[in-house]
């Protein structure tokens, strides 16, 4: 065994030398906003491109702490996809604000690190550091604009609940630990399955407490309060990655740890739980999202809105992890894919009609905006259909591959709840389309120029429309696993 | 010595420990006090990594508890750092009092 | 086993009693003349200037909150220390890009005048 696989591990050593060694010192000397924006932004762009170029070499690292290639790099290359596009639309955001600090990218960075972590983890320990990396980094981002009474406010509530959940976490982890003698997954895979079992009980614990921690980042009910005062009170740049790329690095991690202890159908040791355990996670899908998709029919605040909507698609992802096969995770990249991408694009459309005191985000603001902005308007439209899960767009894909594969897993119930909650679902983003398009301005406010936003706007819409139209793109990808 | 406690009771101090942190999490209004009931729940947890690992005769158990120590000490410098944002911006640390976004 | 607690005890016991027995004792013997001096906060020392019971700035806050971080690296020398040798040059290597990783921090925060009092 080697201990140490420099191919594999190779967008990780970028990140970290780019960002810790070098990205810090570049900062600690030179104050110019231009330059940290353009290092970072390629910093993300080398480790996504690196992660793509290495994702043949399906091997595990440091004494197999990680794994590398496949899956781990497939998440890679979206979380670098999404910062970038972040970063873009962020940029004139925050310039618009004057609150532009140079720690905004780094942080950005450091969350990202922190992400991939949590894809390439094999280990409990790597899990934690991973988490711990992108929630820090999400808490100061949370508060970035620490004039604004509201940001404060969202970030300690963040900070709080946070906290909370990571001490959850990391109970489940020691847990499962005494239980399994490992923190490696294969190993507490094995023992979960071979039956090799010191304390059965103690792993249906672990098991319990690591799936409320985990909850608690992907805001599943019951732990989804802190999402909707979080996103709104962050900063719209901040909520735009957050809510998409934190959301997709909770599923990263939390697909090889329900693998791990929630072998579906087999193991003599967790036969006694596991089907305890999916019913669970069923409820738990089922009332994520019907809680999320009928709070945000009340709504007055758009950002509020889209954070209950993304409570309710933490509920679809789900899904995928009860029936716990290759379908259901197949299902879950697929749409948490598509998710990022609609997601960030009606965010930084949030963000650019937002005035830059962080007013003017209301719905009946939205009002006649088809008339003063067609352009925006429209791709807000593509968006809103696409969260709704109206075909051709890419969301509607992805609902119907977690639906199937629900149905495949005997939980025909869990797929009539989706499909319920789905139709009140598109009550709101239909109102949406509605108050852009039908209804006329009380007072006319011209969003911001778009800048180098566009570019984002540009990729989501393109992503959304081609991942819809040609699904098979990335299943022919997820196949080669 | 040690070895002639039972892991029993490591398992039982540790789970009472985190209980008591979470009880003061939820109900304590005081953003320092509540952050104090975390690290607790942060402690309870090492205890019973540690514990296991004596238990197991393994190491892994012990570095889990640096990884968390670490996570922990980056945990209180943005917290206090948080905490004293929204002191100069409310004079307040108390979390009743921040309740600007309600559901 | 619990024969070996009984110094332990018996020193607990004389603390106890020593402890009780002066205060008492002072209490019943000791001459009691209060003046002004005597009960101000510091018999012959500086004049209080006003109550300490208020807020005040502390200005060490950001020294502090970095002390806990760099503070609590030292953790993870410990154990690479102890096994050292048999780590060998992977070792070696990985706890050097450590330092390297935790010094432009450092470099980052003294930059920034993080650790300036005033």
């Amino acid at each position: 065994m080697q201990p140490f696989d420099l191919v594999g591990s190779l967008p990780l050593i970028v990140i970290w030398l780019a960002l810790g060694a070098v990205g810090i010192v570049i900062q600690a000397f030179v104050r110019n906003t231009k330059l940290v924006f353009g290092y970072y932004a390629g910093t993300l762009a080398v480790t996504g491109t690196l992660a793509a170029l290495t994702s043949y070499h399906k091997t595990t690292a440091f004494q197999h702490m990680i794994t590398v290639g496949g899956y781990a790099n497939y998440f890679d290359v979206l979380f670098c996809a999404a910062g970038l596009m972040t970063m873009l639309a962020a940029r004139p955001y925050l310039q618009r604000s004057e609150s532009e600090y140079d720690e905004f990218y780094t942080l950005l960075v450091s969350a990202v690190s922190g992400m991939i972590l949590m894809a390439h983890s094999n280990n409990l320990v790597v899990t934690f550091v991973g988490v711990e990396l992108m929630s820090i980094s999400f808490y100061v981002m949370a508060g970035f604009f620490k004039m604004q009474e509201r940001s404060v406010e969202a970030a300690l509530k963040y900070f709080l609940l946070g906290a909370f959940a990571s001490g959850f976490l990391v109970y489940g982890m020691a847990l499962l630990y005494g239980a399994t003698g490992s923190l490696d997954y294969v190993d507490i895979g094995l023992a979960a399955h071979g039956g090799t079992l010191r304390f059965p009980l103690l792993l249906a614990a672990g098991a319990v407490l690591m799936t409320i921690g985990l909850s608690f980042k992907v805001a599943a009910f019951p732990f989804h309060q802190w999402a909707p005062d979080v996103y709104e009170g962050s900063p719209t740049a901040v909520t735009a990655f957050m809510s998409t790329a934190g959301k997709a690095a909770a599923f990263s991690a939390f697909i090889p740890i329900i693998m791990a202890v929630m072998p579906v159908g087999a193991g003599a040791a967790a036969a006694a739980y596991a089907p305890q355990l999916q019913m669970v996670l069923a409820i738990i899908a089922a009332i994520t999202m019907l809680v999320g998709n009928i709070s945000a029919i009340a709504q007055t605040n758009v950002k509020r809105m889209l954070a209950y909507s993304s409570i309710a698609h933490a509920g679809y992802l789900m899904m995928g992890l009860v029936s716990g096969s290759a379908d259901g995770a197949a299902g879950i990249l697929f749409y948490v894919t598509s998710y990022v991408f609609m997601q960030i694009g009606a965010f930084v459309i949030v963000g650019l009609v937002e005035k830059a005191d962080g007013t003017n985000v209301m719905l009946d603001d939205y009002r006649g905006l088809g008339k003063r902005q067609p352009l925006l308007a429209g791709l807000m439209a593509v968006f809103m259909f696409s969260l709704a899960g109206i075909p051709p767009f890419a969301g509607f894909f992805g609902k119907y591959l977690l639906f199937l594969s629900a149905i495949e897993a005997g939980f025909t119930w869990l797929t009539i709840v989706a499909v319920v909650s789905s139709v009140i679902s598109v009550y709101f983003y239909l109102g949406m389309v509605v108050k852009m398009y039908f209804q006329e301005a009380e007072h006319a406010t011209e969003p911001a120029p778009t800048g180098m936003a566009g570019i984002t706007l540009a990729v989501a819409t393109i992503a959304v429309v081609v991942l819809g139209v040609l699904p098979s793109l990335l299943l022919n990808i997820y196949r080669t696993w | 010595m040690l070895q002639s406690i039972p892991l029993d009771w490591y398992l039982i101090l540790s789970a009472v420990l985190f209980v008591i942190g979470v009880i003061g999490v939820i109900t304590r209004r005081n953003a320092i006090i509540i952050f104090m009931s975390l690290e607790l729940m942060l402690n309870a947890v090492n205890l019973t990594m540690v514990a296991f690992s004596a238990f197991l005769g393994d190491v892994a158990g012990q570095i889990f508890v640096f990884f968390v120590m670490a996570v922990a000490a980056a945990e209180a410098a943005v917290g206090l750092a948080i905490v004293l944002a929204l002191f100069r911006k409310k004079q307040t640390v108390y979390v009743d009092e921040v309740n600007l976004m309600k559901w | 086993m619990v024969e070996s607690y009984i110094p332990l005890f018996v020193m607990i016991l004389v603390g106890i009693i020593f402890g009780a027995s002066n205060i008492v004792l002072t209490e019943i013997l000791g001459p009691k003349r209060s003046t002004r001096t005597k009960l101000s906060t510091y018999e012959s020392g500086m004049e209080p200037v006003k109550s300490a019971r208020e807020r005040f700035s502390v200005k060490f806050y950001l020294v502090a909150m970095i002390f806990i971080l760099f503070d609590i690296e030292i953790v993870f020398m410990y154990p690479w220390a102890v096994q050292f040798k048999e780590l060998g040059m992977y070792g070696f290597v990985a706890m050097i890009l450590f330092m390297v990783l935790l010094f432009s921090g450092y470099i980052y925060v003294v930059k920034k005048g993080a650790l300036k009092w005033d």
